[in-house]
C-alpha cells in the first residue's frame, strides 16, 4: 500500500523533495504478489549519491525481470526528513510505489564505503526493523548486504543476516529462490532460522549469524562455523563474461541533480595493475573485458533513450581498455544524435593516457581530467606499484594541455608505508612541473592536487599497515601547504584526516566494533561520509564506552600469524601472495602487470578457472608496466625502511 | 547560425512537481535530445542549448501553464511537437501547445506581466477565508516584510493584487482562494500573499496549501492575452480568476 498521500505533505517542508518522488525514466511499476519474492535495495546514503550506484540499477533490472521477484528501491532521508517521519510514526518508504520498507522480504543494501555503516542502522530502524539481528523475528524482512565494503563484513556482522561477497548478478536469482520457499511456507515459527541456514549454503553468501567467534583477549583467534552444512570460508562470486550481462540495460535518469549525471557504460571489470593501496583492483580480479561491439550498441542506445549528452567508460583503469580510442571516437561521431556528445574517462592512468584519446575526448565537450599519480615519488610509486614514471605523468599532462585543457587535477594519497617527507615534497615538485609544462600552452594553466588520507584495506598487500595517526597526517598535510603555498596555479585540496582514522576502524575493525557503530548511530552520529555530519568525538566516546582501543584496531602493525577478521572471506587471493607481495613492496619492488606477463599466482584466475578476458593480446601503447620499460629507472633512492611501529595501546581487556 | 524559436506551452502535475525549476530545465534538455529536436548551442569553449525558459515556478507548485522557448536548427512540424515531446517527458510533464515565433517578441520574463493562481487553502475555514479576501481587497494597503538580495524591506504587497475571491463552486472541499497577481515590476508570490491574508498559518504556507498557476498574461494593445493560447478544443478556462 501506498504512503504517499501521508508522505506528500513532508515534502513540503524539507529540502531537495525531488530526492523522495521516483518517476525516474527506467524506473518499473512494481507489481507485488503472492509468489513473488520482494526485495528493497536500499542506498544508505543520499538519493544524489546513491541513484548512479550501477551495482544497484544492475540487480534492480535482473531482479524485475523474473517472474518469481520484484524490486523496488530506497535511500536514505535526509536528516530533515528523517526528523519529520519519526515524528508522524512513518517509515523508511520506496521511491518506486512508496511501500512500507518492512513490507518487504529482504531489504538489501550496498555497502560502497564504510562510513554509511551507521547509515545502514539508521534505516533498518527506520523501516521498523530490530537493528541486531537476534532480535529479529520470523515477520520481519531478512536484512542483506553487498558490495566492496562486505569484503570484511565483521562490524556489521551482529547486524545484517546475510553479505554477498563478490559480484551479484548471479546470486540474487539463487537468493530469491531460497527466500521464495519461506515466504510460500508462511513462514511459520522458527523458519527464519532455517532460511538463514540454507542461504549459507549457497555460495558467496555469508550468513555471521551461522559463526562462532573466539578470541584470547583482545586477540582474534577464529571465526568458525557452528554447523557442518556452513562453509568454514565463504568465497566471492564472480560473473565468467561480462557480455553475458549487459546492464543496466535501462539507465534510470533522474528527475533531479545527481552525483555522475550522465550514462555510464562499464567496460571491464578487474584490474591487474596490481597497485598495492587498492583493495577495488584487488578484489575484482580477474579482467573481464566488455566487447568493444557490445560497449558501442550500449553507448549508442543509451544516449538515445536517455537523453543524455555525456557517457562515461567507467572500469578501474578506462585506457586500459583494448581499443578505448576507436570506442570514443565513434561516440563523439555517433550520428542521429542531436547535439554534442562527450566522453568521460575517470579512473585514468597516465601511463597508458596517449595525445590520441586526449585528442578525441577534447573534440567534444571537455569535461574534468583526473590523473592519479598517488606518490609523489618513484621510489614510493614502486613501494605501492603504481609504476608511472616522471616521464610518463609530463607526457600526459603535456598531451591534455595541449589539447586545450587549463586545469587538471592530480590525486595522491599521504600516509602510504614507508612514506617520508622527500616523498611528500616530491608532490608539491611534480605539481610545479606540471604547471610549468602547461603555461607553455595556456596562460591560464592550473592544477588542483588532492590529498587523500591512505586507509589500509582488507585483501590488500597493505592490510598487515598500521595507519598514520592523525598528527602524522596533518603534519604532512602542512608541509605540503607549505611547500605549495607560493606555487603559483597550484591549488591544495585534502581529505580529513579525522574522517580517516574512522574508516580504518570500519575497514579492519571485527565483531566487536559492530557495537560502537551501534553507539555512535544512537547518539545521532549518521551521515558520517558528510563532513557536516562527521564527528570523530561520537566514535572515541563510543570506543572508550566499548573498552576498544583506536591505536589497536587502526595504527598497529599486523604480522604474519595474525588472524585477520576476513580470514574467513576469500577474494581469490592466496594470503601468501599478499603477504609476498607487501614484502616486495617493502623492499621497493615494483611487479608488472601480469595481463602481458607471467602469472604470479595470486590465485584468483586458477581458483575460478578463469584467464584474463581482454580483446587485444597487445598492451597499450604508453605504457610504463608490463611492457618492457625498466622498471629501475626514475628517481631511485634507496632508503632504509624505518620501523613505524609505535608504541600503540592494546584494546579490550 | 540562423535558428528558428519555438515557443512550448506545457503542464507540470502530479509528483513531478517537487522537481524545481532548475530540474526542469536539466529534464527539458534531455527531453529534446530523446525526441530528436536538434536545438541551436551557444558558440564558445563550453556550448550549452538555446533554451528560454518563462518565469520560475516554486517548487511544489503546480501549473497548467509554463511556458519555454526552444531555439531550433530546423523548422519544426509544429503540430507534432505536443505528443513528440510529451512523450519524450517524465509522467506529469505535458506539452499542450506549441508554435514558432515571427522574431522580435521580447523575452517571457519581459512580457509576462501577470499570473492566475489557484490555491486550495488548509487548516483554514471557508468563513476566515472569505473574511481575509473582503479585508484585503477593502484595504487601501497591505504591508509584508520581504527579503530581497539580504535585505529586509517592507513592501504594499495591495497593488499587485489584481484580483481576488474564494471559488463559489467547491462543495466539501476546502476553499479555494483564486487570485490575479503582477508579475511587474516584481512578482508577487502566492505564498507572500497568503502570509498577508493569513498570518497565523504556520509555515511554509505556500506549499502546504496545493497551490497551481493557470494563466500567464502578457498585455497587448491595452488587452491582457495569453502568450501562447491553447487549442480552442481545451479552452475552457480563458478568463483569469474571479472573471
Amino acid at each position: 500500500m501506498t504512503l504517499w498521500p501521508r508522505l506528500e505533505p513532508l515534502l513540503a517542508k524539507v529540502q531537495k523533495p525531488a530526492r523522495y518522488i521516483g518517476c525516474e525514466d527506467g524506473a518499473i511499476v512494481p507489481v507485488h504478489g503472492p509468489g513473488k519474492v520482494s526485495w528493497l535495495l536500499v542506498y544508505p546514503d543520499t538519493y544524489e549519491i546513491g541513484l548512479p550506484n550501477q551495482g544497484l540499477q544492475i540487480l534492480y533490472e535482473i531482479l524485475n525481470e523474473r517472474d518469481d521477484a520484484v524490486a523496488e528501491r530506497a535511500y536514505a532521508p535526509w536528516t530533515d526528513l528523517d526528523a519529520e517521519l519519526r515524528h508522524h510514526g512513518l517509515p523508511l518508504f520506496s521511491v518506486d510505489s512508496h511501500r512500507a520498507a518492512s513490507e518487504f522480504d529482504l531489504l538489501a543494501f550496498n555497502l560502497s564505503a564504510e562510513l554509511v555503516y551507521t547509515n545502514v542502522l539508521a534505516c533498518v530502524d527506520l523501516a521498523g526493523v530490530p537493528v541486531r539481528n537476534e532480535d529479529r523475528r520470523d515477520e520481519h524482512p531478512l536484512v542483506a548486504a553487498g558490495g566492496h565494503a562486505t569484503f570484511n563484513p565483521e562490524p556489521l556482522a551482529e547486524y545484517v543476516d546475510l553479505f554477498v561477497i563478490g559480484e551479484g548478478e548471479e546470486v540474487v536469482s539463487e537468493i530469491t529462490e531460497v527466500v521464495r520457499e519461506w515466504t510460500a511456507s508462511g513462514r511459520p515459527e522458527g523458519s527464519r532460522h532455517q532460511v538463514l541456514r540454507r542461504l549459507a549454503a549457497v555460495d558467496g553468501v555469508y550468513v555471521p549469524s551461522m559463526y562462532d567467534v573466539t578470541y584470547d583477549g583482545p586477540r582474534l583467534v577464529a571465526i568458525t562455523p557452528r554447523y557442518p552444512d556452513v562453509p568454514a570460508q565463504i568465497v566471492k562470486r564472480t560473473v565468467a563474461d561480462l557480455a553475458d550481462w549487459p546492464y543496466p540495460k535501462r539507465q534510470l535518469v533522474p528527475l533531479t541533480e545527481v552525483v555522475h549525471d550522465r550514462l555510464s557504460v562499464e567496460v571491464f571489470r578487474g584490474c591487474t595493475r596490481g597497485c598495492r593501496f587498492c583493495q577495488a583492483g584487488m578484489i575484482t580480479r580477474p579482467v573481464r573485458e566488455r566487447p568493444a561491439d557490445q560497449v558501442r550498441t550500449m553507448v549508442r542506445e543509451g544516449l538515445l533513450r536517455t537523453g543524455y549528452d555525456e557517457v562515461s567508460l567507467t572500469s578501474l583503469s578506462t585506457a586500459d581498455f583494448s581499443g578505448i580510442e576507436r570506442v570514443v571516437a565513434e561516440t563523439v561521431d555517433s550520428t542521429g544524435l542531436c547535439g554534442p556528445t562527450s566522453v568521460s574517462l575517470p579512473s585514468l592512468r597516465v601511463d597508458a593516457f596517449t595525445v590520441g584519446v586526449a585528442a578525441q575526448v577534447a573534440r567534444a565537450r571537455r569535461s574534468g581530467l583526473t590523473f592519479a599519480p598517488e606518490a609523489g615519488t618513484w621510489r614510493l610509486r614502486s613501494v605501492i606499484n603504481k609504476l608511472i614514471t616522471e616521464e610518463d605523468l609530463y607526457g600526459a599532462v603535456d598531451a591534455a594541455y595541449s589539447e586545450g585543457w587549463s586545469r587538471m587535477k592530480l590525486y595522491f594519497l599521504t600516509g602510504l608505508p614507508t612514506e617520508t617527507d622527500e616523498d611528500t615534497l616530491g608532490i608539491a615538485d611534480l605539481a610545479r612541473q606540471c604547471v610549468a609544462l602547461g603555461k607553455r600552452h595556456t596562460n591560464r594553466a592550473s592544477l588542483t592536487v588532492s590529498l587523500g588520507g591512505f586507509v589500509p584495506k582488507p585483501h590488500t598487500p597493505f592490510q598487515w599497515f598500521g595507519q598514520n595517526t592523525m598528527a602524522e597526517m596533518r603534519r604532512k598535510v602542512q608541509l605540503l601547504r607549505d611547500a605549495t603555498a607560493k606555487a603559483r596555479g597550484v591549488q591544495l585540496k585534502w581529505h580529513d584526516p579525522a574522517a580517516s582514522l574512522v574508516e580504518g576502524l570500519a575497514s579492519r575493525g571485527d565483531r566487536r566494533v559492530g557495537r560502537v557503530i551501534e553507539r555512535v548511530w544512537r547518539s545521532g552520529g549518521t551521515f558520517q561520509e558528510w563532513s557536516e555530519h562527521f564527528d570523530l568525538g561520537r566514535w572515541e566516546e563510543a570506543m572508550a564506552a566499548e573498552g576498544l582501543s583506536m591505536d589497536w584496531y587502526v595504527l598497529r602493525h599486523r604480522d604474519e600469524a595474525e588472524v585477520l577478521p576476513w580470514d574467513h572471506i576469500s577474494a581469490g587471493l592466496h594470503k601468501d601472495f599478499l603477504w609476498q607481495d607487501w614484502q616486495e613492496a617493502l623492499a621497493e619492488h615494483g611487479l608488472e602487470d601480469c595481463r602481458w606477463t607471467p602469472c604470479y599466482d595470486c590465485g584468483v584466475c586458477t581458483g575460478y578457472g578463469l584467464e584474463h578476458v581482454v580483446a587485444s593480446p597487445v598492451a597499450p601503447a604508453g605504457g610504463s608496466q608490463g611492457t618492457g620499460q625498466d622498471l629501475a629507472r626514475g628517481h631511485v633512492v634507496p632508503v632504509e625502511l624505518v620501523s613505524r611501529r609505535e608504541p600503540v595501546g592494546v584494546g579490550a581487556a | 547560425m540562423s535558428s528558428v524559436t519555438a515557443r512550448l506551452r506545457y503542464a507540470k502535475e502530479g509528483k513531478v512537481r517537487w522537481t524545481s525549476h532548475r530540474d526542469a530545465a536539466r529534464i527539458w534538455e534531455r527531453a529534446l535530445r530523446r525526441a530528436g529536436l536538434a536545438v541551436a548551442y551557444t558558440e564558445g569553449f563550453s556550448p550549452r542549448p538555446r533554451l528560454h525558459f518563462g518565469l520560475a515556478l516554486p517548487t511544489g507548485y503546480e501549473s497548467d501553464v509554463e511556458l519555454l522557448d526552444v531555439d531550433l536548427v530546423e523548422q519544426p512540424v509544429v503540430d507534432d511537437l505536443p505528443d513528440r515531446l510529451t512523450a519524450a517527458l517524465p509522467v506529469g510533464f505535458s506539452v499542450t501547445s506549441a508554435a514558432v515565433l515571427e522574431g522580435g517578441e521580447p523575452s517571457l520574463q519581459q512580457d509576462v506581466t501577470s499570473c492566475s493562481w489557484r490555491i486550495e487553502l488548509r487548516e483554514v475555514s471557508p468563513t476566515r477565508a472569505e473574511g481575509a479576501v473582503a479585508a484585503a481587497l477593502a484595504a487601501s494597503s497591505l504591508l509584508l516584510a520581504r527579503s530581497r538580495k539580504g535585505h529586509e524591506t517592507l513592501d504594499d504587497l495591495r497593488p499587485g493584487i489584481l484580483a481576488l475571491c474564494v471559488e463559489t463552486t467547491t462543495q466539501d472541499g476546502p476553499p479555494v482562494l483564486l487570485a490575479d497577481l503582477a508579475t511587474q515590476p516584481r512578482a508577487l508570490r502566492p505564498s507572500e500573499l497568503l502570509a498577508a491574508c493569513f498570518p497565523e498559518v504556520a509555515e511554509p504556507i505556500d506549499i502546504t496549501h496545493r497551490v497551481r498557476r493557470t494563466h500567464q498574461w502578457i498585455e497587448r494593445d491595452g488587452a491582457r492575452r495569453e502568450p501562447l493560447p491553447v487549442p480552442a478544443t481545451s479552452q475552457t478556462h480563458a478568463l483569469g480568476a474571479c472573471a
